[in-house]
């Protein structure tokens, strides 16, 4: 609810800012475009994205920082095409739907002399952007494979649960494979459920009808985690030591808090890395912080001791 | 084809004497058992079966639904995303509910459900009747809208269930009654049902002959309007009551619940024998088409033949031979 009225008044004050635009001229503008939020993890981007353009706003009066979210790639273009025309734009913070359609585009808004700080997913030519945020997709397998290898001994059988065949969903089994490399951890099967906790629901019930003895399950994404803890609770079985996840949904970073026994750690990939990157252009445009270049986001073990620092309980996600 | 050639079989199945296309689905059923069985005996155990006819509920019972909007001559692409509105809607009405109502709001969820249901099949059937729009692109829409509302009613993110009910709802999908998991006792009386108003009813013949031969129905003083309004009210309160039984699940609806079940469901219609220009229902038909697809999908996962990239392709061929073989060996 909260987030709709801050929309609201989001939209509205960037109405009134195209309509002050001539008044105002000395105020930067900082345009954030992002995907809408139309899974969790994009819903989480949409919340923080917010959140930080309210917090610059408010804390730095000489910045209007805009957000804008589009349902597709070719919406994205034409919302570039409609900021740029409304506002002579400082700085873009874009989160690109798709690397070959927004390339060109964002090359556009640069060559009309704004800063580009490019989040998550790269373009085709990296020389268009100032600033790259992004989250590390390896680590998110190799930290939670270090942890099951340390926990387990080194020795144990696993079932794996995929996403969507994508390079996220590749660089995450990647990091996992690399990580029990040289130990005995075997993964017994690896499928994809498409990062949809209905599909992982049914297929977990099937690893657990396939395999008698189960010392793990790695489920690559928290949406997928929630249907595989399901599935575990309905089948009673003790077997089971540890299911894990990966992302940082605000359900599971819960349940690391809250000390649970099969789920006591998370591995972040944040959807507040938007955030992140508004906050570091910002930096740059007010108080000429040399930011150029790329930051990588970690992905560290969340615990019960550091869970709280990644804990949102007011975002969708 | 002519109304005369679709009501022979409606004859015949009153006789007790069965045409291939009503045991076709279930010989296909029979014999995915059987190579399931060589594959891995584990996918005949008891605790599988339940598992995979229970989730196969959810496609079955909205599947039943499909069969009267089908048979009528429509076709509805709205179910998946109307499936995750409607759960989206319950859960909020409950959680609303909770602190006041206790236990009660979980009944009191269920029937704001049917007339969510109710409610959106009928805005379905009078676009389709009354505004004249084709049923694909009339229910098109309303798939985007449903699944843009529940996005929107979710911020993008999850409406989980309050704690409080998590536990008391929770039967309605993992519990049973005498062995048998609710959800397929659902199935059964929803099927039971829809098979009672499909064949031995005036509005089941109406259904068939609509959509047989529009002309033919209108001539012989059948209003198209009306039956076919009323097969998409049929097809929305089969949703709701597949939302019933789908909340306790995960307890938690999303941008994500639902999609493409639309295909599922058309296809479980298509392989239980109802023909997708529309004519004679086969509700029995559609429900075992439900659980062969849940099967195959199963099967894939039980099996290792198969490598991760091409289970689809897999469970795609399977399905073109399953009609085959059911067109070849009338």
């Amino acid at each position: 609810m909260l987030s709709r009225n801050q929309f609201a008044a989001l939209v509205l004050s960037s109405v009134l800012a195209i309509g002050g635009h001539a008044f105002a001229a000395e105020k930067k503008v900082i345009a954030v475009s992002i995907p809408a939020a139309d899974h969790g993890w994009t819903s989480g981007v949409v919340y923080h994205a917010q959140a930080a353009a309210k917090e610059i706003n408010a804390a730095f009066p000489g910045v209007e920082v805009i957000v804008k979210t589009s349902p597709s790639a070719a919406a994205q273009v034409s919302a570039l095409e409609d900021l740029s025309a409304g506002h002579k734009l400082d700085a873009l913070v874009i989160l690109p739907y798709s690397s070959e359609e927004l390339t060109t585009p964002v090359k556009a808004v640069k060559d009309a002399g704004a800063f580009i700080t490019v989040v998550d997913r790269g373009l085709n030519d990296p020389t268009i952007q100032d600033l790259y945020v992004a989250g590390d997709n390896i680590a998110v397998g190799k930290t939670t494979a270090k942890f099951l290898v340390d926990k387990l001994g080194g020795k144990g059988d696993l079932v794996v649960l995929r996403g969507i065949p994508t390079v996220i969903d590749d660089e995450r089994i990647k990091g996992f494979q690399d990580g029990i490399k040289g130990s005995e951890l075997k993964v017994l099967d690896m499928q994809y459920a498409h990062w949809n906790s209905d599909e992982a629901f049914k297929l977990m019930q099937d690893y657990l009808a396939k395999y008698p003895d189960i010392d793990a399950v790695w489920a690559n994404d928290d949406d997928m985690l929630l249907g595989v803890l399901e599935a575990i609770k309905q089948s009673k079985r003790t077997d089971i030591k540890f299911a894990l996840g990966g992302n940082g949904m605000k359900d599971i970073v819960k349940k690391v808090i809250d000390g649970d026994a099969v789920t006591p750690i998370e591995t972040p990939y944040p959807p507040s890395m938007i955030k992140t990157a508004i906050y570091l252009t910002a930096a740059n445009l007010i108080g000429q912080a040399p930011v150029r270049g790329s930051v990588k986001l970690d992905a560290p073990l969340i615990t019960k001791s550091n869970a709280k620092e990644y804990y949102f309980p007011n975002s969708p996600f | 084809m002519t109304i005369m050639t679709d009501l022979a079989p409606a004859r015949r199945f009153r006789e007790f004497n069965l045409t291939w296309s009503d045991v076709g689905p279930f010989l296909a059923l029979a014999a995915l058992l059987i190579v399931g069985f060589f594959i891995n005996p584990e996918f005949l155990s008891a605790t599988n079966l339940a598992n995979v006819i229970t989730r196969s509920a959810f496609i079955a019972i909205i599947a039943v639904g499909a069969t009267f909007v089908i048979s009528s001559g429509g076709l509805d692409l709205s179910v998946g995303s109307m499936a995750a509105f409607i759960t989206g809607v319950t859960i909020m009405f409950m959680n609303r509910l909770a602190p006041g109502a206790q236990g009660w709001a979980i009944p009191a969820g269920m029937a704001m459900a049917l007339l969510a249901g109710l409610l959106c099949g009928l805005a379905n059937g009078l676009i389709v009747t009354v505004g004249r729009i084709e049923p694909f692109i009339a229910t098109l829409g309303t798939m985007g809208i449903f699944r843009a509302l529940i996005t929107y009613l979710s911020d993008g993110g999850t409406i989980p269930i309050d704690r409080s009910l998590r536990d008391l709802y929770r039967p309605v999908y993992f519990g049973t009654v005498a062995g048998i998991p609710i959800p397929i006792l659902i199935s059964i009386v929803v099927t039971v049902a829809a098979a009672f108003l499909l064949y031995k009813t005036k509005y089941g013949r109406e259904c068939a002959a609509v959509g047989a031969s529009e002309d033919v129905a209108r001539y012989s003083g059948i209003s198209v309007v009306r039956t076919r309004t009323v097969a998409y009210v049929i097809q929305g309160v089969c949703v709701a009551i597949a939302a019933i039984c789908y909340v306790p699940r995960l307890g938690a609806a999303t941008p994500t619940t639902g999609l493409l079940w639309e295909l599922q469901v058309i296809t479980a219609v298509v392989i239980g024998g109802t023909a997708l220009r529309g004519g004679k229902g086969h509700i029995w038909g559609t429900v075992a088409g439900a659980v062969i697809l849940e099967l195959i999908a199963n099967l894939m996962v039980l099996s290792d033949f198969v490598s991760e990239y091409l289970v689809a392709a897999v469970q795609g061929a399977i399905i073109i031979i399953a009609m085959l073989v059911q067109r070849f060996s009338k």
